[in-house]
């Protein structure tokens, strides 16, 4: 019985070991094919709107909604202690430092990661990627190189978009609807934000590009691995794409805070 | 007769526990059109997935112009893997990429041919398979039967000298199955290149091969002429040529 339980931990060490790295070994052999010409520019390209341009709409309704709830909560904190005048250094550093890097990715995660997973499972199963293979085309580098690339230019600005409609979002909740003077809540937002916050947040936006982008075409390309070949696989790859960049997500973000501050 | 092109001999292969080639032996010559029949589930696409490189045996050896291809240069894999082309049985086309890039492909990835070089290619490729017009089409928007054309296409494009077909005719109707019939008798002999095809299309398959193998519980249990198949004594094929339980 002991034995039994110890042998099942072990088992299980050995295949979360054997995962961590295959996935770092999928990425290295991605990142390394950035490198290798030819580019992939038109494909970097179609990325960039798939996963950068189609998502500015969501992430911008996110970002407005969350820099008003900060700046509404923010108000009715600080009001307390008369302190209402740092509503604009509030809500720019809790956007700029964690949640615009944060929310962006998540919200990138449930658009465009889900899809990365789904589409590249889809083609495991059908035998997509194995043509490939036979064609003498590099998987890697033909599906996950021109998405990564194009996740490490897109999370960072989509995250700058992020926070500066969620300061937007504040002004409106705090100056327009609550009656903060406007040029008190600029001016906080201008003097508190130093360049290594702003540098911090993109620190984080680019760890979160490649931990999305690398988890969720890693699931969809080893469906068969895990779930086996069929629509059920690939929903399954799906969601444990999203719900592990997810949790990585938050995890990485404690871990960078720590470095950061 | 020449050494054959490429040769089984003694190939197993298993997925779990789930023994599939069971010591399999087989001869592929040059420039002739080999048929591998069975049914289905016997392992018949696992054998052309190894010629491919896509799946490596267990046990023995798959011999390239009597060379065995695991102790080869990587070179010569490479570029005897270079002469090969696979056409899927579900077409394995690419949903994001429309049909005259979907053609292209291995070209464009693969080849320092200029653009007007490949665009030639795929055009003559297209002309040649009937599929006029339909460039910019993509392949949800086409009929089963264009696809495999597409497919097809996609697979001789790069000039292969060996072409392996994974049932070319699954889900067309008996017009379009004769006419991809015609289409791969016309271009082997066309082209000169080697041809295998998995099929279950009996007995049209015996007039577009000139050889075919029958593979049951993991072995080759006969290969041979049309003429050798109809004056087989063995109850297994006869029945399965029948298509009577066995």
């Amino acid at each position: 019985m002991f034995t039994n339980i110890i042998v099942k931990i072990g088992q299980k060490f050995i295949h979360m070991i054997e995962s961590i790295g295959r996935i770092v070994l999928f990425f290295l052999i991605g990142a390394m094919n950035v490198f290798l010409l030819p580019f992939q520019f038109k494909k970097v390209l179609d990325q960039i709107w798939f996963i950068g341009t189609k998502s500015i709409f969501v992430v911008a309704l996110t970002g407005i909604f969350t820099g008003m709830v900060i700046g509404l909560q923010g108000y009715y904190s600080l009001v307390k202690f008369g302190s209402e005048a740092a509503l604009g250094s509030a809500v720019s550093l809790t956007l700029i430092r964690e949640l615009g890097p944060v929310f962006t990715a998540i919200m990138i995660t449930a658009r465009a990661g889900s899809a990365m997973a789904a589409e590249i499972g889809v083609m495991r199963i059908s035998e997509q990627i194995d043509a490939l293979n036979t064609m003498h085309i590099n998987p890697v580098r033909f599906l996950f190189t021109p998405r990564i690339i194009a996740a490490i230019i897109s999370f960072p600005l989509l995250t700058a978009l992020f926070d500066v409609i969620g300061i937007l979002g504040g002004y409106i909740s705090g100056s327009i609807m609550l009656g903060i003077n406007r040029y008190v809540y600029m001016d906080t937002v201008i003097k508190s934000v130093r360049v290594s916050d702003i540098a911090g947040g993109f620190y984080k936006a680019f760890a979160f590009s490649i931990i999305v982008t690398t988890l969720c075409c890693y699931r969809g390309y080893y469906t068969h691995f895990f779930n086996g070949f069929g629509a059920r696989g690939v929903s399954l790859s799906t969601t444990n794409a999203v719900v592990q960049s997810c949790v990585l997500i938050l995890i990485s973000d404690y871990i960078i805070t720590l470095f950061l501050v | 007769m020449t050494a054959p092109l490429i040769q089984f001999v003694d190939v197993t292969k298993s997925f779990g526990t789930l023994n599939v080639l069971k010591g399999l032996n087989l001869s592929i010559f040059k420039g002739e059109t080999l048929a591998v029949i069975g049914k289905s589930g016997t392992g018949k696409s696992v054998l052309l997935k190894h010629i491919i490189g896509l799946i490596q045996p267990d046990s023995g050896k798959i011999l390239i112009e009597g060379h065995p291809l695991h102790r080869l240069p990587i070179e010569k894999i490479k570029s005897f893997q270079k002469q090969l082309s696979y056409m899927f049985q579900e077409n394995a086309l690419f949903d994001f990429l429309n049909i005259y890039d979907n053609i292209a492909l291995p070209l464009a990835e693969n080849s320092n041919f200029p653009k007007a070089q490949i665009k030639d290619k795929v055009f003559t490729r297209m002309n040649q398979m009937g599929l006029i017009d339909i460039e910019d089409k993509f392949p949800a928007q086409l009929s089963g039967g264009m696809r495999k054309r597409v497919a097809l296409a996609r697979a001789l494009v790069t000039d292969p000298t060996i072409v392996l077909f994974d049932e070319p005719t699954t889900g067309l109707d008996p017009v379009r199955k004769k006419n991809v019939h015609l289409m791969i008798q016309e271009y082997q002999e066309k082209l000169g290149f080697t041809a295998v095809i998995v099929s279950h299309d009996i007995p049209e398959i015996f007039n577009v091969a000139q050889r075919i193998a029958m593979l049951d519980e993991g072995i080759i249990m006969f290969e041979g002429t049309k003429k050798g198949i109809l004056e087989s004594h063995s109850n297994i094929l006869n029945a399965f040529v029948r298509g009577e339980n066995f």
